[in-house]
């Protein structure tokens, strides 16, 4: 713990910058119900008020608070983001670890299917999808994850490759091990910092893909606030020099910006380079 | 080489043999750290090398010796800085001489043959076009004429071929011939001074004979100065006619090969020239008995390439066979045949009268739990993110079902059988080891399987010579405590001779011969297995003249095999 808190001292001053933004946006999206004062859906003023003191941030289209409506959508973009990713990952690593390990038809098969997969352009292949089976949060979830896995086996297979060729995995495999013990307890420990980097990224392009989603109109749905169609139901008001559709889409960036100085450092460490 | 020369071929002045070509004062090399005080890993040392002369740098990897051998041309690895001393090269103060200077010495005046010349050439240019490219870069002379030159090189150095065999590109050659060629680079611009860094380290053992009988006609014909930087005293005093032992950075004791040798002053030097007289007692007999494994007729092939030809052999209780050969004989692959790695394409392996499934995952847990093996690399072979409690206790409870405390216990007593404190060691990772400590590592692992057979595939070939004693002595107390049956792959014959009681000499993916050890070493046997056991260094400083007078001598009456790398 005490070696944790060392290492985190040491960071560079862009790195805890990131931290401590990425702090702020979990706090927030805990405590969105203390934090926001007033509800996710509630209207409380005439449409596009300006920002005042009852309205930090002015209303939106609708005449809902703006500055509640972005404190709840930390909760929704960032929460179905995060899990999105972790569902990219679990599905990802298992294949690619899978493939990696075995070797041989599976490898092969596996590799084709994701090479197939990663032909069509995820943004058309993601609303397609989603066209078809209907935009639940679950369905977004799942559709994405999905999708996002296809990167995460390649990279999960590109590192496990270089690690299944050592000594110690084939002890591992003459011991009689089974293929769970090798991939879990041999494999996975020894790639790890990669894919937690690759977590840092992906978690990114995951966000900045709810976003988009949402704001052409087949993300999470109204009147559930979410950054991306924030963006789009105010977007008009960018014609009349107000800022309030830039809050949200500022949101967004913080956030990216912030994960990367993070993931930077941490490769860094990991990498071992000095400079 | 007796004549002195003034003048060599290009007309270019020369100094008097026996002046002093390079002087090093009070060096002193350090690793800049980022967060600490520089590391000094050289300590003050002085260094004299006279025209000529053929200086040897020796001791265990961190002596500093690669180091020292590289700062005679004021250069030193990434991290490193000459932080003391002086380096004197034929009158030019190096430590203060401009990047443009050193420039024109390096290549020109000092040149370098490193440990892997596969890493050290281009792949992507012919042999001919890198050896050039110095000469001319330097205008030393011109492409046609640096051709020719390297063409009578490559035949000096007794490169097959010499006049085709640079246009050839690195991958076509053999190991031993790069090697060769590099030396022959670097003699190029005919330098006063040639660094040898372990040049044939790399090698097997047929082949380091070729290449240090042409790295001594080459230094004696040319009159050139080298440093020979190795490990292996028996090579240097091959080589050197002065010694120079190394041990952390500091000079432990330099004299003139031959009084070295014969009276070693200081203990560590006695220590490492008693390296190759470890012997195992007695030679386990056999006869009777069913051998505990069988290697029977077995033939294999990689993809549709054959690599194993009808190999037999036996390993008995108790004994310790030895597979010697150069690299590409199919040691290694014999091995993986038995553990079942690689089905073979014919043949069986049997133990302990039971005829074995080819492939490894059709054997049952037992049938594995009784043959273990130790690799070469114990970087590789220990997963650096278990802890050694894990890396013990995992077979301990696969193969034995041990838990908790009797689990522990039994740890801790295989650490101590091992010579390791289990307090020290048992929560520690394996990148905090030492070399010799992770191969004892590796040991215990084997061990808590409790197998009746070990396969030891090169395990002491990464370590230093003092720290490999140790691990045979090791093994051998082990093999008499728990009636082991070791197959110990090997090209290293002084590891033979120590330990084997039955060598198998394979070639080609053959069987070449086979007997109980002492008889192997006794000629006359099938005219490979005498070329490769008679390839063995010794200390005896007339040893590669005596062979190579013999070996001529024989290849006069048509009797000598000729090294298969060559």
């Amino acid at each position: 713990m005490n070696e944790t808190w060392k290492l985190l001292k040491s960071a560079p001053p862009t790195a805890m910058f990131g931290m401590i933004v990425i702090l702020l946006y979990i706090l927030v999206a805990i405590f969105a119900d203390v934090i926001a004062p007033f509800g996710e859906r509630e209207i409380v003023g005439a449409q596009y008020e300006p920002a005042t003191e009852e309205w930090l941030l002015g209303t939106d289209n609708l005449g809902r608070d703006m500055w509640s409506r972005i404190v709840y959508g930390a909760r929704n973009t960032v929460g179905i983001a995060i899990l999105t990713t972790i569902l990219a990952f679990v599905v990802g690593c298992f294949f690619g670890l899978l493939a990696a390990t075995l070797g041989g038809w599976v490898d092969q098969l596996l590799g084709r299917i994701v090479d197939v997969l990663m032909a069509i352009p995820t943004l058309i292949f993601g609303l397609l999808i989603l066209t078809i089976v209907g935009t639940s949060v679950f369905n977004l979830i799942l559709v994405i994850g999905f999708l996002y896995s296809t990167s995460v086996f390649r990279l999960a297979r590109a590192v496990a490759m270089n690690v299944v060729v050592l000594d110690f995995v084939e002890v591992a495999k003459l011991r009689g091990e089974g293929l769970l013990y090798i991939i879990g307890k041999e494999v996975l420990p020894n790639i790890l910092p990669p894919l937690v980097a690759e977590f840092g990224l992906r978690f990114c392009f995951v966000f900045l893909f709810i976003a988009a989603l949402s704001f052409l109109g087949l993300g999470l749905q109204p009147p559930t606030a979410d950054w991306g169609s924030m963006v789009r139901d105010n977007a008009v008001l960018i014609t009349f020099g107000e800022s309030t559709p830039l809050i949200p889409a500022a949101a967004i960036a913080l956030l990216t910006v912030a994960v990367n100085f993070v993931v930077d450092w941490f490769l860094h460490l990991t990498s071992g380079l000095k400079d | 080489m007796s004549e002195q020369t003034t003048t060599d071929e290009a007309g270019r002045e020369r100094g008097q043999k026996g002046d002093v070509l390079v002087e090093m004062r009070d060096l002193r090399i350090s690793v800049r750290q980022e967060d600490a005080d520089d590391f000094e890993i050289v300590h003050g040392v002085d260094v004299t090398l006279r025209r000529g002369e053929v200086l040897g740098l020796i001791g265990e990897s961190g002596a500093g010796k690669s180091t020292i051998g590289l700062a005679a041309m004021a250069y030193t690895r990434g991290g490193c800085y000459i932080s003391g001393g002086s380096v004197n090269f034929d009158g030019i103060d190096m430590l203060n001489a401009s990047d443009e200077q050193l420039r024109q010495l390096r290549g020109r005046r000092i040149a370098y043959v490193a440990q892997s010349a596969a890493a050290n050439f281009n792949p992507a240019h012919r042999l001919i076009d890198q050896f050039t490219e110095s000469p001319i870069l330097h205008g030393f002379s011109n492409k046609s004429d640096a051709e020719t030159d390297a063409k009578q090189l490559f035949g000096r150095l007794r490169l097959p071929d010499p006049d085709n065999i640079g246009y050839r590109y690195p991958h076509q050659v053999s190991g031993g011939q790069l090697q060769r060629a590099m030396t022959a680079m670097a003699m190029s611009c005919r330098p006063d001074l040639i660094i040898f860094d372990e040049p044939t380290t790399a090698l097997d053992v047929t082949t380091q004979i070729e290449v240090l009988a042409a790295i001594r006609d080459i230094v004696d014909q040319f009159n050139t100065a080298a440093i020979y930087v190795t490990h292996d005293l028996a090579v240097v005093a091959q080589m050197a006619d002065h010694i120079m032992v190394l041990r952390h950075g500091k000079l432990v004791e330099e004299g003139d090969t031959r009084e070295m040798l014969a009276g070693p002053k200081e203990e560590y030097t006695r220590q490492l020239l008693s390296v190759r007289s470890f012997a195992k007692e007695g030679e386990k007999e056999t006869g009777g008995e069913e051998p505990l494994l069988r290697v029977k007729n077995v033939s294999a092939s990689y993809g549709t390439t054959p690599v194993l030809f009808g190999v037999n052999f036996d390993v008995y209780r108790e004994q310790t066979v030895a597979v010697v050969g150069e690299s590409g004989s199919g040691k290694s692959t014999t091995a993986r045949v038995i553990t079942g790695l690689l089905p073979p394409s014919e043949g069986s392996i049997e133990f302990a009268g039971e005829t074995l499934p080819p492939d490894f995952r059709q054997r049952d847990k037992s049938q594995l739990r009784k043959a273990q093996m130790i690799y070469q690399m114990a970087d590789t072979a220990l997963n650096p993110r278990q802890k050694i409690r894990e890396i013990i206790g995992r077979p301990l409870s696969f193969y034995l079902g041990m838990s908790g405390k009797q689990r522990e216990d039994r740890t801790r007593e295989l650490l101590n059988m091992i010579e390791m404190d289990p307090d020290t060691y048992i929560d520690r990772y394996p990148t905090e080891l030492s070399g010799g400590q992770k191969q004892r590592i590796c040991i215990a692992r084997a061990l808590a399987a409790e197998p009746e057979l070990i396969i030891c595939d090169e395990v002491t070939s990464a370590l230093d010579q003092l720290v490999a004693e140790e691990i045979l002595k090791l093994l051998d107390r082990l093999q008499k405590e728990l009636h082991l049956a070791y197959m110990f792959i090997t090209h290293d014959l002084a590891t033979v001779r120590a330990i084997a009681d039955h060598v198998v000499v394979m070639l080609k993916g053959k069987v070449d011969d086979q007997g109980a050890k002492d008889g192997m070493f006794q000629p006359p046997h099938t005219p490979y297995t005498d070329l490769l056991l008679s390839s063995v260094p010794e200390m005896d400083p007339d040893w590669l003249d005596d062979l190579l007078a013999e070996r001529a001598r024989l290849r006069a009456e048509g009797k000598l095999a000729e090294s298969a790398d060559n």
